[in-house]
């Protein structure tokens, strides 16, 4: 800040009310900051806990680009000496995940088939019932609220084999739509209550108008409201993305054979008893896995951010 | 066009009654004002012809149907919110358009209305455009254009101009006043501002406590009260409320203040014969007061001013009497002549006293 424009209303009576420009000297000149032992200590912290997440991903990238002859040197930190990505190919293709060996894309078309469903039906459920809840007229509303809010801290372990006769007995169980089913049940209270409490802010008003105007619970769901949740539905996605693709317990216990996701399919990878341990496959496999929810961040980051803030003051 | 009548509304929220048998019929073509303080239950009684909220008890009818139980959407109104309440993500067209959704009509037909509506309120250059890029009197407009393509023959405007500033507000309340003029329909306006309230009703409903205290035309309303509270509530500056003792003998009646100062109310026109000695609250217009007195006078009054103040086309004064202040409406010149703590005889014109009983509170 070097200069600001007052205005001020001229006091003169020729010119009463007239609007005048002021240039005045700068208000309050900041002063240069010193660097202070304080600061010094802050930034060594800061740097500390950025390198105690940064080496360990500095060797896991640096491992994946090796060849096993250079990892069994034992030069941990080393960059690589010859830059192959022969381990990403193996880890994808043909590593073995038990008698298998048709590599991790098998686990990531599964997460990707897991991840759709489970999106759509999480959300598409927990955004009508935030809807009612917040907008309508809803009998039970506050009671209905109430459990779901318990629900929202009860264990996924305690409820596991209750789970699995009921997707048993809906014959989903060992399927993708069963892991998709369990995700959105599990997803539910948390949904519900971020929905329901951002319509919470949407004015009376709109939807008195909206009501006379149409009526319609869908009509209006689908033309006012669904368009003004944007930012809400982008902070909800990255949540439910994150979430469904980093999952493994639900994979593991309701995914059966067939529909195992990537976080199955790595940890079947690397625990291997036979053989030597092919660190550099394990390494790269584990960063193919991590990758997608990483680009969903670089890709929608920038709004999940808007998001939160549209959220957190009226939207 | 229908006419709209409550019949014994009840609406109460757990034990506390809002509104309490009330009765309210205007005729077609009425531009109905319900006035009244903060928490009177004007709001309420829209929202209940509205269908917003149920009625706890009694029957609302609109023409000669029943909507007593009818969705908001089949009572066949249309609604101007105070906040407008437009579709921050439709452009104005698609704010009118909604307006029809619940309506089948064909899409020529809608388009031809929102056409007409646009262009009675001007708003034809913003049709593409979004709420958020309007002002407060075009975003007024859209709403009032809302209302008016769903072509109906009642519409509910709950305080529409609370929200503008002072000069659109005077044209706004012209426009709504023309709108009216031009499609005779059937208007039902809430307002706390009596300058709204007189300007534009045809009928006004003064309420207070959930009890609506008097309906009747603006004149009506304003030149005879039908109690203290109507009297204290309409004009600005406020009535001069002063109690005082009747001494009426023969065919003359006289208000006696606590001064001793009389006032000849013989030309009233008592509902019933005033008992002598009765208590009375008498009610005295501040632009029923004059310094020069060109005609018949009721009482006159020797007081010192206190202060005086300009609004513009004219000025009130303020004289102290007895234990509070005389408000008076006066000439901007004869404002300026007066100074303080001067006595001046100042004198109230005959026939124009308003009388009501100490006790009740109602017009004698």
């Amino acid at each position: 800040m070097t200069e600001l424009t007052i205005f001020r209303k001229a006091l003169s009576p020729q010119a009463s009310g007239a609007e005048v420009a002021v240039t005045s000297a700068p208000y309050f000149p900041r002063r240069k900051k010193r660097i202070t032992g304080r600061s010094i200590a802050v930034l060594v912290f800061l740097a500390i806990c950025a390198l105690f997440f940064c080496i360990p991903l500095y060797v896991v990238i640096v491992t994946s680009f090796k060849t096993m002859y250079q990892i069994r040197e034992g030069a941990m930190f080393a960059l690589p000496n010859v830059w192959t990505l022969e381990a990403w190919d193996h880890a994808w293709n043909t590593a073995c995940s038990g008698t298998r060996c048709e590599g991790l894309k098998v686990g990531f078309w599964n997460s990707v088939a897991i991840l759709i469903p489970s999106l759509a039906l999480s959300i598409g459920l927990s955004i009508v019932t935030g809807y009612a809840l917040a907008l309508w007229n809803v009998k039970w509303a506050g009671p209905f609220l109430f459990i779901l809010f318990i629900c929202a801290f009860v264990p996924f372990q305690i409820i596991m084999f209750p789970l699995i006769s009921m997707t048993a007995a809906l014959r989903v169980y060992g399927s993708i739509w069963g892991v998709a089913i369990i995700h959105s049940v599990l997803a539910m209270p948390v949904l519900v209550l971020i929905f329901r409490n951002y319509y919470k802010d949407i004015p009376q008003e709109i939807m008195s108008a909206a009501v006379m105007d149409s009526g319609s619970f869908w009509k209006i769901f689908f033309e006012i409201i669904l368009p003004m949740s944007g930012n809400i539905l982008i902070v909800v996605l990255i949540l439910q993305i994150t979430s469904i693709w980093n999952d493994y317990l639900i994979g593991v216990t309701f995914g059966g054979m067939g529909a195992q996701p990537m976080t199955v399919n790595l940890a079947n990878l690397i625990t291997i008893s036979t053989g030597t341990v092919r660190y550099n496959d394990n390494m790269a496999a584990a960063l193919l896995t991590a990758i997608p929810p990483l680009v969903i961040y670089f890709i929608v980051g920038k709004l999940f951010v808007q998001g939160i803030t549209a959220g957190a003051i009226k939207g | 066009m229908p006419r709209v009548s409550f019949e014994h509304i009840t609406k109460s929220y757990g034990l506390l009654k809002v509104l309490d048998d009330l009765n309210l019929s205007i005729e077609d073509g009425d531009f109905l004002v319900l006035l009244g303080p903060s928490g009177c239950g004007k709001t309420t009684l829209l929202n209940l012809l509205a269908g917003l909220l149920d009625v706890t008890d009694g029957r609302i009818a609109i023409g000669d149907r029943d909507v007593t139980d009818r969705d908001p959407k089949d009572r066949g109104l249309a609604m101007v919110f105070q906040s407008y309440a437009l579709y921050p993500t439709k452009t104005v067209h698609g704010n009118l358009k909604f307006g029809l959704a619940a309506s089948k009509l064909p899409r020529d037909e809608i388009e031809k209305r929102i056409a007409w509506a646009a262009k009675l309120l001007q708003i034809e250059p913003l049709l593409n455009r979004k709420p958020g890029q309007l002002s407060g009197g075009q975003r007024q407009r859209v709403a009032i254009g809302r209302a008016l393509v769903k072509n109906v023959g009642v519409f509910l405007f709950d305080e529409p101009l609370s929200n503008l500033d002072a000069k659109l507000r005077t044209e706004m309340r012209l426009e709504i006043k023309k709108l009216h003029d031009q499609l005779k329909s059937t208007i039902v306006y809430v307002t706390h501002d009596q300058i709204e309230a007189m300007t534009m009703a045809t009928k006004i409903a003064v309420m207070n406590g959930g009890v609506i205290q008097q309906f009747g035309t603006p004149d009506e309303i304003y030149e005879r009260p039908a109690n203290l509270f109507v009297a204290s509530f309409i004009g600005s500056p406020a009535m001069n409320l002063r109690k005082t003792r009747l001494a009426v003998s023969g065919g003359k009646a006289e208000a006696i203040f606590g001064s001793g100062v009389r006032m000849d109310v013989s030309d009233y026109p008592f509902a019933e014969t005033p008992q002598d000695g009765a208590e009375a609250i008498v009610g005295l217009r501040p632009e029923h007061f004059a310094l020069e007195a060109k005609g018949p006078v009721a009482a006159t009054f020797t007081v010192p001013v206190q202060y005086a103040e300009r609004t513009g086309p004219d000025a009130s004064a303020y004289f102290q009497f007895e234990d509070d202040l005389l408000a008076l409406r006066v000439a901007p010149d004869a404002a300026a002549k007066l100074a303080p703590r001067q006595a001046v005889a100042v004198s109230y014109l005959k026939g124009k006293a308003n009388l009501f009983d100490a006790r009740t509170g109602h017009r004698m």
